[in-house]
């Protein structure tokens, strides 16, 4: 299923207007939940660095330790978990309802492939989205942390800021940025793949849903254990 | 008129056996339709009757046999070369199947936007559409939603988008399933003149008596805009074959007289004599 959805990337027909549905539904659907669990993120991080770093007189960090640890692993994981729940439940529900009401067998009688109207559209949608999502995540977390060490915990803003944006080099924008991309191929297969191999009524669309978040959810922190690796044996 | 037999085959299963997992669907099936024959498929719920439509349809692939539609052997073909084939077969699916995301117009419009094999150009679409449901008397709801519609509406509107590029062949999956006996009566009545006015082959799989009993013994009128009883039709009530599964098996195949003479018990089960 993996393969063909991928090929179908380029072959025709193109479900454009597909694609842009599910890009709204998935990202702009998911923005107002990503900002809200972002900022707080950022926020009790903060609030946690501080107490530890002052442990060794190194409150100044605060910002530093903040956008690294959002930009790096919280900020990809975080948002991906939740689109993973928002959206590998949601995309299993809507293809299991389908399949158990013969609309699968329906599309390809009447002269369409599912995987490429139903998975393609929602696997660009997802692979485009996320990364977007993580990148708003992560600044909102980064700004969130702020609120924080400005209003609650009266340090500098200006350092802050400056350590937060110039302890990132290119190879942590570049982890922020992959691991979303490889999160969102996950979360897309596997939702498609439990709503499209849905039986047994609407019993069967609950199981599947549940069977979709939870493998979404699991995949995504392993893959994510993987990528890290990857990435922290080239930094050494 | 023509006779049936000397009509070419629109489709013929050969030793046709499918199976999921560990149960056999279909046992060495064999039969043929031919072209503007109406086939009624009586058995009991788990006989294998829509895994036979749906194996016609290519939607489901046999173990062994063959599957000839239109002469073409669909058992081994890929699923692209398939989109050909069944661009000439129209479907209703047991429980209509039309996409709940979609309105109705854009339902029946599905085959004629997305089937290859359909060059119906743009401009065309809206009025084949309205034609179609104005065809199952549900003109009034393009705009609607399935959700919007009752269970024989639904019905009807599955049936306007089997019929809407006109094919050859139509299969029927249990087209009164679940409605009360005024609807279904509708629905048959809608079978019947969709049959009569575009000489279509009918493949009809139910449970029910009386919707082959109806499909056997009536026709449409067309000048009466309205069902009459066909045996003074010469030769209509011949052309009407019907089949009994059981547990994947062809048990009975036959015209109405032989089917209604029938000791069977399973078959005598089905069976409401005409009196």
């Amino acid at each position: 299923m993996a393969g063909r959805a991928f090929r179908n990337i380029v072959r025709s027909p193109h479900y454009t207007d597909d694609i842009a549905f599910q890009m709204d539904t998935i990202g702009v659907g998911s923005l107002l939940i990503v900002v809200i669990v972002g900022f707080f993120s950022g926020a009790v991080m903060a609030l946690q660095m501080y107490h530890a770093l002052a442990t060794y007189g190194q409150v100044g960090k605060t910002g530093q330790l903040v956008s690294i640890t959002l930009v790096r692993e919280l900020g990809p994981v975080l948002t991906a978990v939740m689109v993973a729940g928002r959206n590998a439940s949601g995309i299993a529900s809507e293809l299991g309802s389908m399949k158990v009401t013969e609309q699968i067998d329906a599309m390809r009688a009447l002269g369409t492939d599912p995987l490429q109207k139903l998975v393609t559209p929602r696997l660009i949608a997802t692979g485009v989205m996320l990364p977007l999502l993580v990148i708003i995540g992560d600044f909102v977390g980064i700004f969130g942390g702020w609120v924080i060490c400005h209003f609650v915990l009266a340090l500098p803003s200006k350092q802050y800021w400056i350590t937060a944006w110039q302890s990132l080099d290119g190879m942590d924008v570049c982890e922020g940025l992959l691991k979303p991309f490889l999160f969102a191929i996950v979360i897309a297969l596997i939702g498609c793949f439990y709503g499209l191999r849905t039986t047994g009524g609407t019993q069967g669309v609950g199981r599947a849903t549940t069977q979709a978040m939870v493998t979404a959810t699991v995949l995504v922190f392993v893959l994510d254990l993987v990528v890290t690796k990857i990435f922290v044996s080239q930094a050494s | 008129m023509e006779p049936a037999d000397s009509k070419p085959p629109v489709l013929r299963f050969e030793r046709v056996n499918v199976s999921f997992d560990d149960v056999e669907a279909l046992r060495d099936l064999t039969f043929e339709a031919r072209e503007g024959e109406s086939r009624v498929i009586l058995g009991a719920a788990g006989s294998g009757k829509t895994v036979l439509l749906k194996t016609a349809l290519g939607l489901v692939r046999p173990d062994s046999g063959k599957v000839l539609v239109f002469g073409r052997d669909i058992a081994g073909m890929r699923e692209q070369d398939l989109f050909q084939v069944r661009s000439r077969i129209g479907m209703l699916f047991q429980e209509s199947a039309l996409f709940d995301s979609m309105s109705i117009e854009d339902n029946v419009a599905y085959p004629l936007l997305n089937q290859k094999a359909i060059s119906c150009p743009p401009a065309q679409v809206h009025s084949r559409v309205a034609q179609a449901l104005d065809f199952v008397e549900l003109g009034g709801t393009l705009a609607k939603f399935p959700s919007e519609l009752s269970g024989g509406m639904r019905r009807r509107a599955a049936i306007a988008r089997a019929v809407v590029t006109e094919p050859p062949l139509v299969l029927y999956d249990s087209p009164t399933a679940g409605l009360d006996p005024i609807t279904a009566h509708t629905i048959i009545a809608l079978l019947i003149k969709e049959r009569d006015l575009s000489q279509t082959t009918t493949l009809l799989a139910t449970h029910r008596y009386q919707d082959g009993n109806l499909i056997a013994n009536f026709r449409y009128n067309s000048k009466l805009g309205a069902l009459e009883p066909a045996r003074h039709a010469e030769g209509r009530a011949a052309r009407t074959t019907f089949m009994v599964m059981k547990e994947g098996r062809l048990i009975f195949e036959g015209d109405q007289d032989l089917l209604e003479s029938s000791a069977d018990v399973y078959i005598s089960k089905f069976v409401k004599p005409r009196e």
